[in-house]
């Protein structure tokens, strides 16, 4: 398996552990439209987080125009530009799968609320 | 023949490409290997060189111990004969590790497919089978396998039941994506035969992929 980590080292981002599953992101795509790039906001609930290394990935969902969309990323794809954590959820479980049946007032999640800084003993 | 390497498949992975595609390779922790011995045409009756794997400590027999120390080569557990056109400017001794390839190159890797134990045929042979419901009273089994009195014999050969996988496999042109020296490990676009920690000998490619035959035609 050390072989494995070796490859993906190449392969990962620092900056992509930051945020769990509960937690509300803005996900900031590249779109490529022919010739040109530009970024896009895709933002939801991240419902799941899944694999290990660079073969990471996760799943948002959010309502769109009363339509469930629910879209997958690479954790570590270079099409991922940057993952901003817009609120933080309390949950209860790693995978929010329960959130597909619920609509409205009864898919909202509870906010976490700030950790203060421990001062030490 | 071309010339090739001893390694081991360590496994499966992703590459991201620039446009973001997600590229499957494998990992294969390819040589060092050792020259053990030359077998020359005059001498042998084909060229070939004899290439050792995996330096081994314990339990080395003593004809194997004997045939290292001719080399002057420590003990390996792997040996392998890599058959090779010419054999010219190899030498008893020489180490050759990953950097015989390169990014971009084509490479053939061969290697014994995961077993799959004793299979019925539609797995085994791709037979289409029965309807499973309808009526249908036959599912996946034989059916007919040849005539009556005429020959009153199954034709030698003939498809059935039986162990499947655990065979000798060639996966031809498979891309170099990445050769780390360091780690002597070689990063190979697709899949290779074999469970995770199999031997697998990789060699530069041997056939024109379509692209090349094309390519050629064109000249």
């Amino acid at each position: 398996m050390d072989a494995i980590r070796i490859v993906e080292a190449s392969q990962l981002k620092k900056d992509r552990g930051a945020f769990a599953p509960g937690d509300t992101v803005k996900v900031q795509v590249k779109v490529v439209e022919g010739e040109k790039e530009r970024t896009q906001a895709f933002e939801g609930v991240v419902i799941r987080k899944r694999g290990e290394g660079a073969r990471a990935s996760f799943t948002v969902r959010r309502i769109s125009y009363g339509i469930g969309v629910e879209r997958t990323f690479p954790l570590h794809s270079p099409m991922v530009e940057r993952v901003q954590v817009v609120r933080r959820g309390v949950i209860r479980r790693s995978k929010l799968y329960y959130l597909r049946g619920l609509t409205g007032k009864a898919a909202r999640l509870k906010e976490k609320r700030a950790v203060l800084p421990t001062t030490g003993e | 023949m071309k010339e090739g390497l001893i390694g081991r498949k360590m496994g499966m992975t992703q590459l991201f490409s620039e446009d973001g595609r997600q590229i499957p390779v494998t990992v294969i922790q390819a040589g060092p290997c050792r020259v053990v011995e030359v077998r020359e045409k005059a001498r042998h009756g084909y060229n070939a060189l004899q290439l050792g794997f995996e330096p081994k400590i314990k339990n080395v027999t003593k004809p194997r111990a004997g045939h290292f120390k001719k080399a002057g080569v420590p003990p390996m557990g792997v040996l392998r004969e890599i058959r090779l056109e010419k054999v010219d400017g190899y030498q008893v001794g020489q180490t050759l590790t990953v950097d015989l390839f390169a990014p971009g190159e084509l490479v053939d890797v061969s290697g014994i497919s995961k077993g799959k134990g004793f299979q019925g045929g539609v797995r085994r042979y791709g037979w289409y089978g029965g309807d499973a419901t309808h009526g249908s009273m036959f599912h996946r089994a034989p059916g007919s396998i040849g005539a009556s009195s005429d020959p009153s014999r199954v034709w030698p050969g003939h498809h059935l039941p039986g162990r499947m996988g655990g065979d000798s496999r060639t996966v031809l042109n498979l891309s170099v994506a990445r050769v780390l020296p360091d780690q002597n490990l070689l990063v190979v676009r697709g899949a290779v035969p074999g469970p995770i920690g199999s031997l697998v000998v990789v060699r530069k490619s041997v056939k024109l992929t379509k692209a090349q035959q094309r390519a050629r035609k064109a000249e």
